[in-house]
């Protein structure tokens, strides 16, 4: 694929539209669009600040720790990164096949995880732009007006959040910091009190998450043509499969499809990812640019997360999420396979999946059965894949004989979606962006394209005062046209 | 059962320096009778749960804006559109609280600790360490009298300040 827009051949006489950072997304981000004289786009990045300092931060702490001192790289998602440091430190410890029972706790962890995360994504980050519109104002692009039009919204979606978390909460013994996986099995098993806790609440969690599957669906419907066609383009799509080509987001192997959906490889063993995985760096941005090996690095880039897993998988193993699977993959002679913004819907196809699959397990009996760990010959180099909630999540480590990290390399979601950001920026900027005035509402069309895609920029702080967006327009040479700044208040002000 | 009358909720990343100020502080606090200590790594939708049945209400983060060592003020439901990423202000906050709930949160009052260096993998700094002490001298000021009235007077003394 030809990235017209990456470079563009006289960028001294363009000028330059600068969004920083994008607006309800994790962390910072910066959205550089260089315009020419007419206001054409010749040139649009999205620029991500990756992980920084990670290794540094494992770096001499016995592997046994990992899975605990993970936790705190991020504040949206610690629970994956525990269980994918968790899988890779099981097999430091020898560990190859878990008991029933902690890989069922871990199961349903993950459920709570993958749960409430895609329930404050599309509750508190998108249902705005698919409720109200892209265009809207943005007094109005936010939940609190969702709940004042829809509240019934917002109120299942508070909900359904805190049921993931009471999930996490019961499991790892702490809303946070709490804990559960250990080397080679878990610390803990489900006592018949915390199960029946747990199950008091699922059937409404499961009718919730069919609303919301409706919801986004009818929404989706009303304008299919634009929700299809928005900044969309075909990709091929990374994740990972059970063995018999069902969806777990939990563990199996990697599937690969192109753009046309041939696969590419199938059941690879994610042991060895970096045979089928290569990365490479670009000049102008921090973070790496993710491809499949034998596609090359100009047409290798793929897509992971919610809508590349309900494209790659057979099918689903709950009925309910199955039907809505078939309904999305269906929907308008296949058209929203490819679309940014089936995204979402996606994700509630998997929040419904989710609740089913804790129903499920809450009624198997090896929840509360008392074989926890096992142990098996220590090795040196430990790989754990998970599919967390924006995606394919890859921990990987080698430890020396003292059993003290000697390397790290993480790949997280946002990474394998890199180049897929990038390319939905350009493509909506083709569409919208291109001789026009450059318009706060225009702005945030490039907001929704990569808010579609849930990206955790950074494992952020969020002490009070941060979080201010910052609009600036830059001539031709460098100098500053204008600059409009929104805080984290929501108050715009120009800068001189 | 009705939860503990005072809330206090602090949020912080515990590895990212500065950003410990919150946790840190409810740690150093300990157990209290009548007061629960509850912290997370980011202020969320779903806190407005932890708000309801209580009757005073202490929020504690890092601040990079804040005057150090800390700053105390009252928090009022504010509609602002400041879901700019996957946390929320407590205005908001308290506002969601109204909307889910169509009820008024109990008084609610913010404690900013001055921060600096928020890195991942760093301890508090020196100067957040001295700012701790000052606010958790201050908390257990607040909590000798927790009252609407006596909280709302040391946040208009410490505005004056």
């Amino acid at each position: 694929m030809t990235h017209i827009l990456e470079s563009a051949k006289h960028p001294e006489k363009l000028r330059r539209v600068v969004i920083e950072p994008v607006t309800r997304v994790e962390g910072h981000g910066k959205v550089t669009l260089l315009l020419d004289a007419d206001n054409r786009i010749h040139q649009a990045r999205f620029h991500i600040v990756e992980f920084r300092g990670f290794e540094k931060f494992v770096q001499g702490r016995p592997y046994w720790e990992v899975p605990v001192m993970v936790q705190r790289l991020c504040g949206i998602c610690p629970v994956s990164h525990h269980l994918a440091g968790g899988k890779a430190v099981d097999m430091l410890a020898g560990a190859t096949k878990l008991t029933p029972t902690a890989e069922k706790m871990r199961r349903l962890l993950h459920f709570g995880q993958v749960l409430q995360s895609h329930a404050l994504h599309f509750f508190h980050l998108c249902s705005p732009d698919l409720l109200f519109g892209f265009g809207a104002e943005v007094a109005r692009r936010n939940i609190v007006a969702v709940a004042e039009s829809f509240p019934d919204v917002a109120k299942k979606g508070v909900w359904l959040r805190k049921y993931g978390q009471e999930v996490i909460r019961v499991l790892a013994g702490k809303r946070i910091h709490g804990s559960l996986v250990v080397p080679g099995g878990v610390n803990k098993h489900l006592s018949p009190e915390e199960r029946d806790y747990l199950l008091q609440d699922v059937s409404q969690a499961i009718d919730w998450s069919r609303e919301a599957v409706d919801l986004v669906k009818r929404f989706y419907a009303e304008r299919k043509d634009f929700h299809n066609g928005f900044g969309s383009f075909r990709s091929s799509y990374l994740s990972l499969v059970r063995g018999d080509g069902a969806l777990d987001l939990y563990h199996g192997g990697l599937r690969a499809r192109d753009a046309h959906g041939e696969t590419v490889f199938d059941h690879v063993d994610y042991g060895a990812y970096w045979d089928y995985i290569h990365e490479v760096t670009k000049t102008w941005s921090y973070m790496k640019f993710p491809f499949i090996r034998t596609l090359g690095a100009e047409d290798g880039w793929y897509r992971v997360g919610p809508l590349a897993r309900i494209n790659n998988c057979d099918f689903i193993d709950t009925p309910l999420a199955d039907a809505e699977r078939k309904a999305l993959l269906e929907f308008d002679h296949g058209g929203a396979r490819q679309a940014n913004l089936a995204y979402h819907w996606a994700r509630m196809v998997e929040v419904l999946h989710c609740a089913e699959g804790i129903r499920d397990l809450l009624g198997d009996s090896d929840l509360i059965k008392n074989d926890l760990v096992v142990r098996g010959e220590r090795q040196y180099r430990g790989v754990g894949v998970i599919e967390a909630p924006r995606g394919t999540l890859i921990h990987h480590y080698r430890i020396n004989e003292n059993d003290q990290v000697v390397r790290a390399n993480l790949i997280v979601s946002t990474t394998h979606n890199n180049e897929a950001m990038n390319e939905a920026v350009r493509q909506v900027a083709l569409q919208y962006l291109d001789g026009k005035e450059v318009t706060e509402p225009l702005l945030n069309h490039i907001e929704v394209a990569i808010r579609a895609y849930d990206p955790c920029l950074s494992c952020a702080t969020h002490a009070l005062g941060r979080m201010p967006l910052e609009v600036e327009l830059l001539d031709a040479a460098g100098e500053r046209v204008d600059c409009l700044a929104r805080d984290g208040h929501g108050a715009l002000r120009r800068i001189a | 059962m009705s939860p503990p009358s005072v809330l206090v909720f602090a949020w912080g990343n515990p590895s990212r320096g500065d950003d410990a100020l919150g946790p840190e502080l409810l740690e150093q606090l300990g157990e209290r009778p009548d007061v629960e200590g509850l912290t997370d790594f980011q202020l969320q939708p779903e806190h407005v749960t932890d708000l309801q049945g209580r009757r005073l209400v202490l929020l504690v983060d890092a601040s990079i804006s804040s005057p150090p060592p800390f700053a105390f003020r009252r928090v009022h439901p504010l509609r602002d559109a400041s879901f700019t990423s996957h946390a929320m202000t407590p205005e908001a906050l308290l506002a969601a609280y109204q909307d889910v709930y169509r009820s008024e949160p109990a008084p609610c009052y913010l404690l900013g600790i001055r921060g600096e260096d928020f890195e991942l993998g760093e301890p508090l700094g020196e100067a957040a360490r001295r700012h701790l002490a000052a606010a958790l001298s201050f908390v257990e000021s607040l909590l000798e009298n927790p009252t609407e009235s006596a909280w709302d007077g040391l946040s208009r003394s410490r505005e004056r300040a």
